[in-house]
């Protein structure tokens, strides 16, 4: 047995680093933060230039052949940073479905400009009445001479404002059971009848709500089979659900060190020497430890060909609740100081605490919530029948 | 990074798996209450290498590394193995450390003539407190003051009933052979109660994945309201919980043990955070088990009450998990007042 990820990786994150030092500013975090909009266009084409859009992907795609261990080691340090990904990584997502089952025509038209970072996709899955049970998405596609008309409205389509196509879950039979009903469209955000609604949340973030009114989509931007959507999203959904948020615990603990280095508590001793809040600091970095090595372990067995059954859900699980549930004990431990807001030049830590309790709250929910993957990991994990 | 056991590992493993099936079934860890010491599996143990790899091969042994000790110590803590393995190897550790003071003594445990077990707490008065397996060993090393002595057990040992059915004893301290003085015998001491950390570690978080078994075979099995209990979320989303924690618990204290040999820096702060986190898990694991057992879980004739006892005693009698996380933060930050 071997812990460490090897100095190939090691050398990688170094590279990394010494690149965020210098693209990472405090004006564009402060931006970032400020307009809500985690996506930079110098920022993500710098990453290009450097190959790191999609360093797993093959060469001769882009990509430059790294392993999914150095793939964690750029995810993990770009997170640390909170550098603004966001776009990228739904870019990517749907770059990697295209990649799996788009049509060469797709492939040629899309991937190169996705991995060079000149165009933001976004996700259109969830609705107002479709969460986490995707599969009873209303939206609406009928075919209509060599292509279809879409109707209907999506929820939390995240940088719609600046995207170019939106990956769209929609309805295509209503004859057949739900889940068999579904094709999946990559729709141009320009196109005649697609309105965006901005939406404003606890973390900061902005996101949309996107409108459809008769928009018309060429067959070509179908992308798989007609109502085999759900196979589509799939492949998706199974990217998404090996993210991890051992970097934000990261954060985290730095904040809350950084507060108790520098203030004394009613008695007059550094705070450092708190017995509570030294339990809660050991306890912090026990669940930064877990969730990394939750999180390699995905990465591990995907590297070495092992089939994955319920370790991503495991890794998102843990690292998302562990987040909400230190932040809470900091919070509570530090008193007053944590209320400071995020970035305000008073707050300890930059405030990292105060976001984290806002933001920390998302975690759980998207990317499938806590009670999806508990679903997954109780059924296809333990074998236990299927939850209701 | 490589995740799994060598195939050297595996065939220890399957050693180890095989001995326990056989020699520490649920009915021999009942039959060996309340003392909780299982004279034919200690033989076994002890027959099978047991003492002799933990200490390094200039001492006499086998030199395995903490991470072999790890693999068996999972397959002892899976079992509920009612014999003194990680006290007595940590102990055997420690003397070979401690060098020739302790060569005589050492040769004995190799031997399989004496049974030495180390306080994992600095004694203060005039007895060691809840000594593990101070029921059965001929001594026990105790670090008093700065000194850290071999001190013989006798007959005035008191050996109370405890929550984990295990060979637990206050012993009266009293003159024997010092094997280190001054801050050698506090770092002695420290690595020693680190090893035992990660170990125990190692053995809980097993303890803990088989807690969720017990708890999804009969989760599977058991009917209520037309269907296996398993497939109500409030069931299955708390055994899912227990499942990653094990699962965690798991891969932290391999990667603890694992530590010791090939990242010695930061051995000192996984050791006790692997254990505070397993032993975490295994307890919430056997209480999730056995409240799913219902009144079932309650009767003594389930295993799982096994588990529920075994997994807070076992953690709580070296070092309760919020002790550990204060320890992992002394690591972290140094100790309270050193600033």
């Amino acid at each position: 047995m071997d812990f460490r990820l090897g100095p190939d990786s090691e050398e990688f994150r170094a590279e990394v680093r010494a690149f965020l030092d210098e693209h990472i500013t405090p004006e564009m975090t402060e931006r970032v933060y400020r307009t809500g909009v985690s996506h930079d266009e110098a920022f993500t084409r710098a990453l290009a230039e450097r190959g790191w859009l999609a360093p797993g992907w093959p060469v001769e795609l882009g990509g430059q052949g790294r392993d999914p261990l150095e793939m964690q080691v750029l995810a993990d340090e770009l997170r640390v940073r909170d550098a603004p990904t966001y776009g990228i990584g739904t870019t990517l997502m749907v770059a990697t479905v295209l990649r799996a089952v788009g049509t060469p025509a797709q492939q040629a038209e899309i991937l190169p400009r996705a991995l060079s970072g000149q165009i933001v996709i976004v996700l259109g899955f969830s609705e107002p009445e479709a969460g986490s049970d995707l599969a009873s998405a209303a939206t609406r596609a009928v075919p209509d001479g060599d292509g279809w008309v879409i109707n209907g409205q999506k929820m939390f389509t995240t940088n719609a404002q600046i995207g170019d196509y939106v990956f769209l879950l929609a309805r295509t039979n209503t004859e057949v059971p739900r889940h068999r009903g579904l094709t999946m469209f990559l729709v141009p955000m320009d196109q005649e009848g697609v309105e965006v609604q901005p939406v404003f949340t606890l973390s900061g973030e902005r996101t949309n709500i996107t409108f459809y009114n008769d928009v018309r989509v060429s067959d070509a931007w179908r992308i798989g089979e007609v109502d085999g959507g759900w196979q589509t999203l799939t492949v998706s959904l199974a990217a998404e659900h090996g993210s991890a948020f051992g970097s934000a615990i990261e954060r985290l603990l730095a904040a809350a060190e950084d507060w108790a280095a520098g203030t004394l508590d009613d008695g007059g001793r550094p705070m450092l020497e708190d017995l509570s809040l030294r339990e809660t600091l050991g306890r912090t970095m026990a669940d930064l430890e877990v969730s990394r090595l939750l999180q390699r372990r995905v990465a591990w067995m995907a590297e070495a060909g092992l089939p994955l059954t319920t370790e991503g859900p495991m890794s998102k699980l843990f690292s998302s609740e562990a987040l909400q549930d230190r932040a809470q004990d900091l919070a509570e431990l530090m008193g007053p100081d944590a209320l400071r807001s995020y970035l305000d030049p008073t707050a300890p830590g930059h405030g990292e605490v105060e976001h984290t309790l806002r933001h920390s709250l998302g975690t759980t929910i998207y990317a499938g919530t806590s009670e999806i993957h508990r679903n997954m990991i109780a059924q296809r994990g333990l074998g236990l029948p299927r939850t209701r | 990074m490589e995740l799994r056991p060598s195939a050297d590992q595996q065939q220890l493993i399957d050693t180890f798996a095989a001995l326990y099936a056989k020699e520490s079934p649920p009915e021999r860890v009942r039959a060996a209450e309340p003392l909780g010491f299982d004279r034919r599996l200690w033989d076994l143990l002890v027959g099978l290498g047991s003492i002799t790899m933990a200490v390094p091969e200039e001492d006499g042994g086998w030199g395995a590394s903490l991470l072999d000790l790890a693999l068996v110590a999972e397959q002892h803590g899976r079992a509920l193995g009612p014999a003194p393995l990680i006290e007595t190897q940590v102990a055997a550790r420690l003397l070979a450390r401690t060098g020739p003071a302790a060569a005589d003594l050492l040769a004995q445990v190799l031997a399989g003539d004496r049974l030495v077990t180390l306080a994992p707490r600095p004694c203060r008065g005039p007895v060691a407190g809840l000594v593990p397996a101070g029921a059965v060993a001929d001594d026990v090393i105790v670090l008093h003051g700065d000194t850290l002595t071999v001190v013989p057990i006798g007959e005035d040992r008191v050996v109370p009933g405890n929550l984990g059915s295990m060979p637990l004893a206050d012993v009266p301290l009293r003159e024997g052979p010092v094997i280190a003085t001054g801050p050698a015998a506090e770092v002695a001491f420290e690595s020693a109660l680190d090893d035992w950390l990660a170990l125990t570690a190692a053995a809980l978080a097993a303890m803990a994945l088989r807690s969720v078994e017990i708890g999804v075979d009969y989760a599977s099995e058991r009917e209520a309201f037309g269907q296996p209990i398993g497939g109500f979320q409030a069931v299955g989303h708390r055994l899912a919980d227990c499942r990653v924690a094990a699962d965690g618990a798991g891969l932290l204290a391999r990667q603890a043990a694992w530590a010791a040999g090939e990242d010695p820096e930061r051995f000192p702060v996984l050791a006790p955070m692997a254990y505070g986190f397993a032993a975490e898990a295994a307890r919430d694991a056997s209480y999730w088990a056995l409240h799913f057992h219902g009144g079932y879980g309650f009767m003594l004739e389930y295993d799982i009450q096994l588990s529920y006892r075994r997994s807070r005693a076992w953690a709580n009698v070296v070092m309760d998990p919020r002790r550990a996380y204060r320890r992992v933060a002394d690591r972290r930050y140094g100790p309270v007042g050193a600033g």
